[in-house]
């Protein structure tokens, strides 16, 4: 169904979305986790939480190393439009391979 | 159908959580947490946005899986809550020579209503098992329940919209939605003989009451015998064409290796590399014990559990408490039609002490086996090996 998120979309930029979509999340207590502390965590949390809960992260660091976490963001730039710039990419990239990334 | 205020802070409110209730529950591993969605008991939650819940072991040992217990499995974070009076289904596309608009009350109304009992099983169900490890989300045993589903039969719905020869597929959406504007929404199609099925349903009734909320009310798609990712939820728009879709939740994502797995083909979407999961794999779950468990030297203890396939039916289930060097077969039970699982029950044999490793497998009418090798897939489908629980009996 695509029609009210075209009508949403018109009213708003998908950065004014995202800053809604956390601030609503931090409201409301429901995020349930927060990300290792280390550079890049605000930037990987503020677009990762536009569309999902961060609990994908951690869960999926068994299965993924470098390439694994490149191949991920490379799809939520690319088939899902996630507004990521190629340098926010490489900041994201280096921070989920260094606190996540747990495939001998 | 959702205004933006809907959208910023409704939708929101759709997501608040009457409660939350952290710890261990039976059958689940210690690291699982469980959370309860408005209207669910606690779930296994594997993610809360979008929601990403699964019925723990113990709530799987009945018949017909309970609604608060059903499994909820979402690809889209925008989920408004459907007002049932006010939902219409659309049926439309290039090969309906009369396109439709119903109400659930025209629908419930206008076309005979049939039930049928069949297992839904999320495509990833056991990703979270497999060896090596899969990205995704991470399912244990859980991603799956038996209900009986009420509705019309989509075939019905579709010759009353006068479907043309020519058509190739039917396309179906929900009103569940992305929230960027480049994210694909999640429409799925089938191909025109499975939508053709007696069995496919638009159903609007889930164990005999109203569609819960976080399974697809007012209406949603049943698919007996093919994987979750069919039975679409808040069923909006049907649309018959004579093409095939070329939307990204059927070209690039549930999809398999060509060949990797016997099922039935979806020739219109297959290419020499890819292909989509359609049918569930035989099956079975023990959900009376987990490994760990100990028993009393002794004592009777029956093993229980469930085994399904894609709607052949279960002809047997044979029990190993030896490493699988011999087989017995275990009793089955009521049979609740041939797309319901099938629960069976085997009398361990506790004379002896030390470990006890019993194993299940099932074989189907069609004559499939479950294996005892995972067939490698890059997302995870399928895992249908033989599973074992490691019990100590004292």
């Amino acid at each position: 169904m695509r029609g009210a998120r075209r009508r949403a979309a018109a009213l708003l930029t998908a950065p004014a979305l995202a800053g809604a979509s956390a601030l609503l999340w931090a409201a409301a207590g429901a995020e349930a986790i927060q990300l290792k502390d280390a550079p890049g965590r605000d930037l990987t949390t503020g677009r990762c939480i536009i569309c999902h809960s961060l609990e994908y992260i951690p869960s999926n660091a068994p299965a993924m190393n470098r390439a694994g976490w490149q191949k991920s963001i490379q799809k939520m730039k690319d088939r899902f439009g996630a507004p990521i710039t190629d340098e926010e990419a490489k900041q994201i990239l280096d921070y989920l391979d260094g606190s996540y990334s747990g495939k001998s | 159908m959702v205004t933006r205020r809907e959208l910023l802070l409704g939708t929101a409110g759709g997501w608040l959580l009457e409660r939350v209730w952290a710890g261990e529950g039976a059958g689940s591993a210690a690291a699982d947490t469980l959370t309860a969605l408005a209207g669910k008991k606690p779930l296994i939650r594997r993610a809360l946005r979008p929601p990403n819940f699964e019925t723990p072991l113990a709530d799987l040992a009945a018949p017909f899986t309970r609604n608060d217990a059903f499994f909820v499995r979402y690809h889209l974070a925008v989920i408004p809550h459907v007002d049932a009076a006010a939902w219409r289904l659309q049926v439309a596309g290039a090969s309906a020579q009369h396109p439709l608009s119903l109400s659930l009350e025209e629908l419930r109304s206008g076309f005979e209503q049939v039930s049928v009992v069949a297992v839904n099983q999320c495509a990833g169900n056991r990703r979270g098992l497999f060896t090596p490890r899969v990205p995704g989300v991470q399912w244990g045993n859980g991603a799956m329940g038996n209900a009986r589903w009420r509705g019309v039969r989509l075939r019905d719905v579709l010759n009353r919209a006068g479907m043309a020869p020519e058509a190739l597929e039917v396309v179906f959406d929900g009103a569940d939605s992305p929230v960027l504007p480049g994210t694909p929404d999640y429409l799925k199609s089938l191909p025109v003989e499975r939508a053709l099925d007696e069995n496919t349903l638009i159903a609007f009734e889930m164990n005999d009451q109203p569609l819960p909320h976080w399974n697809g009310a007012p209406a949603r798609l049943i698919v007996p015998g093919w994987v979750g990712s069919y039975w679409v939820k808040h069923l909006t728009a049907i649309r018959i064409e004579p093409q095939a879709f070329d939307g990204f939740w059927m070209k690039a994502a549930y999809r398999v290796p060509t060949g990797a797995f016997p099922g039935r083909r979806f020739a219109s979407q297959e290419n020499a590399e890819t292909t989509p999961v359609t049918e569930l794999m035989v099956n079975s779950l023990i959900t009376s014990h987990v490994s760990g468990a100990r028993l009393r030297r002794g004592e009777r203890v029956e093993l229980g559990g469930k085994a399904w396939d894609s709607g052949a039916g279960i002809e047997a289930v044979e029990v190993s408490a030896d490493g699988g060097q011999s087989w017995r077969d275990a009793t089955l039970q009521r049979d609740l039609g041939r797309f319901a699982w099938r629960e069976f029950r085997f009398d361990l044999d506790t004379s002896r002490p030390g470990p006890l490793n019993v194993a299940v497998r099932a074989r189907s009418r069609s004559g499939a086996k479950q294996p005892d090798k995972l067939t490698p897939n890059p997302s995870g489908y399928h895992d249908n090996i033989v599973q074992t629980v490691s019990l100590e009996v004292a």
